[in-house]
């Protein structure tokens, strides 16, 4: 197990990251909502650097009781990375594809310590 | 003292359209090296420039002075295609509302004057795919086959292929093409096969599969006999349409972009299959490219069923519909995965290990690198050497010395 340097905690805003590597080992640390979470710069899909895509929340589709769509919106909770090499969309927290359970990011443990972030490997 | 913590280094934050090349792919580069298949021979039977980005100097090849004014005089108007070209506005989803940028915008530096941009943005997506020859076409003149003014078509192709001939593919001997031909004027594809079928860098030819003409009519008929005599391979490359009553029903880019780029490939391919034209020219090589793998087994039942009950109508067939398509060359992008089975089982009916051709289709948002063949589960080393590469050297006749 090895502790990996990321920076400063005070350099994080909300929706920032950064994206360290140490060998061959990418990683994307994200702070989002308060929280840090971090996953390896590989998709599932085909291997893109997924941790560098662009942050946006996810889009969800409007219903109404009586079934009839009213449109698309901006979830005002979920937060997606999405893989800029063909699009394949993460909840941020969770590292999961929003409709595919089984494509999930491969997550790490972050730590902060006296105002240094770290992930554990 | 040792403190546990390892130091790291920082990677940019986010690829986006100045993002060079060469780092959006370094990911591919690298896992090439990991897994040792960097040095084998890698043919890309399918990527893309963008020729709209220099329009101004491919209507400079107009040969019709008319033709030339009206495609200079609209490079000035705003709102809407570039000069001459039918450019379709839905092409503006490809990139998924900004989320994939190498589909929305190369717009990295480029220092090298002495050439031309294009040849520059070829190389760097070759050499991090590992590639060592390509086979380049056009992006949005893949529309072209559904231009209202078939004239114009066909002034455009003979302008295009010039271009692309004078001035990106004589620079890297590993950048290939097979050129436009505009079928609505037999007689233009006529002239273009003879101008440039010996030309070294013209691997054979290519008609848009987004058109609405039957292919197997008699008036396309001399263009085929011509190829054939030549032993050039011709390829039908499918691509998007909103323009159609059926597509036309799909309200969003996902689902006319899924059904149209197989939609066109299905029904020229029945046509092709119905009409023998696989009996009457048994010596020319045809490529069915961009439509995915997955319609393939599909349609090879489905022609057989009916063809076993009904072989009064295609009179000119001696095997099945499945044989004679097990008998053409398909590229494999964009690949489908979702159920590893059905994807090993349509390999086999196609008989992948010799028909299949690596493609990427870079920069498109749906691109595939190679190492979506070397990850395939179920094909041994051979197969893999064969789809990435060997099988288009064989059929292109390339020189890997």
């Amino acid at each position: 197990m090895a502790e990996l340097y990321v920076g400063r905690e005070d350099e994080f805003e909300d929706r920032g990251r950064k994206v360290i590597a140490h060998g061959d080992l990418e990683i994307g640390v994200f702070f989002v909502d308060g929280g840090f979470y971090a996953y390896e710069n590989k998709c599932v899909h085909q291997g893109g650097p997924v941790c560098q895509g662009r942050i946006l929340n996810r889009v969800v589709e409007m219903i109404s009781d009586d079934k009839t769509s009213q449109g698309l919106a901006w979830s005002e909770d979920d937060v997606h990375i999405v893989c800029p090499w063909h699009g394949y969309e993460f909840n941020l927290k969770t590292g999961v594809h929003p409709g595919y359970k089984n494509a999930r990011l491969r997550p790490f443990d972050v730590k902060v310590k006296d105002g240094e972030v770290y992930v554990v490997t | 003292m040792d403190s546990g913590v390892e130091q790291t280094r920082e990677l940019p934050q986010e690829i986006d359209t100045k993002t060079d090349t060469r780092d959006i792919l370094a990911r591919e580069t690298r896992y090439q090296k990991e897994k040792g298949f960097n040095d084998w021979t890698i043919v890309d039977v399918d990527a893309h420039h963008s020729e709209m980005s220099s329009w101004r100097e491919v209507v400079e090849y107009l040969d019709d002075p008319i033709l030339k004014h009206y495609a200079n005089e609209f490079q000035a108007r705003t709102g809407g295609a570039p000069g001459l070209s039918n450019h379709m506005p839905g092409l503006r989803y490809q990139d998924a509302g900004g989320r994939i940028p190498h589909q929305t915008h190369i717009g990295e530096a480029v220092d090298d004057s002495q050439h031309h941009r294009d040849v520059t943005l070829i190389r760097r997506s070759m050499d991090a795919m590992g590639l060592d020859h390509q086979i380049l076409f056009p992006g949005n003149l893949l529309q072209l086959g559904t231009h209202p003014q078939p004239r114009v078509e066909a002034h455009l192709a003979l302008a295009y292929n010039r271009w692309v001939c004078e001035r990106i593919l004589p620079v890297d001997d590993r950048v290939k093409t097979l050129l436009y031909l505009p079928i609505s004027e037999p007689d233009m594809c006529l002239k273009i096969i003879k101008e440039f079928g010996d030309n070294p860098n013209v691997s054979g030819f290519m008609i848009t599969s987004v058109r609405f003409k039957p292919v197997h009519h008699n008036q396309f008929i001399p263009i085929y006999r011509e190829l054939e005599e030549r032993g050039l391979p011709l390829a039908f490359h499918a691509g998007l349409t909103w323009g159609d009553d059926w597509m036309k029903q799909l309200d969003l880019f996902i689902s006319m972009h899924a059904i149209s780029f197989v939609l066109c490939n299905i029904v020229h391919m029945t046509n092709w299959i119905i009409h023998g034209m696989q009996e009457r020219f048994p010596k020319l090589d045809v490529i069915w490219i961009e439509s995915g793998l997955a319609w393939l087994a599909f349609l090879m039942q489905r022609l057989d069923s009916e063809y076993l009950m009904r072989p009064s109508e295609a009179p000119l067939l001696k095997k099945l519909p499945s044989e004679y398509m097990a008998d053409m060359y398909y590229t494999c992008q964009p690949i489908e995965t979702s159920n590893m089975g059905l994807t090993e089982e349509t390999f086999k009916a196609v008989k992948a290990e010799t028909q299949l051709l690596y493609a990427s289709d870079w920069p498109h948002w749906d691109f595939n690198p190679p190492s979506t063949i070397y990850d395939l589960p179920f094909l041994d080393e051979q197969a893999k050497r064969n789809i990435l590469g060997e099988n288009a050297v064989r059929l292109f006749g390339i020189d890997t010395k």
